[in-house]
């Protein structure tokens, strides 16, 4: 059995969400994962589903972009893709006035510190720009981490945390 | 009503538990809700030593109830000795048809269970509650205020009684995360 992923993104607009998903399941897809938000007024959704091939899920998606305003994109994956190593888990909060850059800065030291990020929100809302990201970062290596994004956040003049994320088992 | 556990001791539940498989979900036993029990039947006392049990055979389990191992009970075990985040500590102790009657202080935190092995989720609780339920084997009502982790612990296990998993209270859609850490 394949497994797609597929991206929409478009304006939006009350129902995206529902025609995706019964468009899909009237193709016997079953979403699996998938995230869905609104980014500055564009409706945003990536999902893995499993069942039909490409062409089926492309051909059974094409409706939603006859008036040009979804976009579509459908590609198969490999079932559980790559896992990586577990490493510690941490969130970075970002915040400060919107300069160039600061997303390029945070994440490569994370990444030079093999660091891999999870997940990441970004959010302007008038002059001020917020980052949020989860990191899985290397053990014992936070302590170094959290040395070079205080010296990122001197450079571009924002404050940045670095906090463990670790759940407590109850 | 004692104020707190009193002379409350695991020797009041007999013989040691035995641990018992954790049920995970999407199994029906957690989602249903758990009867009251009669703190003083055999059967009650046997499942609260059972709990005691197989919650200290799990590393770093904090807290256990009924549904998780099966039994759709108003019971659960707690003991958050040595936990980094405890403040007020209560030991070991075993409550039956437990309820929360005082809740304040809100806070957010991440959450992990036993019975949901392969995700963690940002949960509010409050920091500061007061439950009352009744000690199995003496059948002794209790009122129990306490605060941080040992209050949160107890909010997560009364929610099992009731049929509620940390995933009924998630703060958002992006509050869920797969579980990175095994302990």
């Amino acid at each position: 059995m394949s497994e797609l992923a597929i991206t929409v993104i478009g304006p939006d607009r009350p129902g995206i969400v529902a025609d995706v998903a019964g468009l899909l399941a009237g193709l016997g897809a079953n979403l699996t994962d998938s995230t869905m938000t609104r980014l500055r007024g564009h409706f945003a959704m990536t999902l893995v589903c499993s069942g039909p091939a490409v062409a089926e899920a492309e051909a059974a998606l094409a409706p939603l972009s006859v008036d040009g305003q979804l976009v579509s994109t459908v590609r198969e994956v490999r079932p559980d893709g790559p896992q990586n190593p577990a490493g510690e888990p941490y969130v970075v909060s970002v915040h400060g006035a919107d300069r160039l850059g600061i997303v390029a800065a945070v994440t490569r030291v994370l990444a030079e510190a093999g660091g891999n990020v999870t997940d990441l929100t970004t959010r302007l809302t008038g002059p001020l720009y917020v980052l949020v990201a989860e990191v899985d970062l290397p053990a014992g290596s936070a302590a170094g981490v959290s040395t070079r994004l205080g010296e990122v956040a001197t450079a571009l003049e924002v404050g940045i945390t670095l906090r463990p994320a670790g759940s407590d088992l109850l | 009503m004692t104020e707190a556990l009193g002379g409350w001791t695991l020797a009041a539940l007999g013989e040691p538990g035995k641990v018992r498989p954790v049920v995970t979900a999407p199994a029906q036993v957690l989602g249903g809700g758990g009867a009251e029990v009669d703190p003083l039947s055999d059967e009650v006392v046997r499942l609260a030593a059972d709990l005691v049990a197989t919650m200290r055979s799990a590393p770093g389990c904090v807290g256990l109830a009924a549904p998780q191992v099966g039994v759709a009970a108003q019971m659960f075990a707690v003991d958050v000795t040595g936990h980094p985040k405890s403040v007020t500590v209560h030991g070991t102790f075993v409550l039956c048809n437990a309820k929360l009657v005082e809740a304040s202080r809100w806070r957010p935190g991440r959450e992990g269970c036993m019975s949901v092995p392969d995700l963690t989720g940002d949960v509010k609780r409050a920091s500061r509650v007061t439950v009352e339920g009744v000690l199995p084997g003496t059948g002794q009502p209790v009122r129990l205020a306490t605060d941080g982790f040992e209050a949160r612990a107890l909010q997560h296990e009364i929610d099992h009684c009731a049929g509620l998993l940390f995933l009924d209270r998630v703060a958002g859609a992006h509050a869920i995360y797969q579980r990175k850490v095994y302990l």
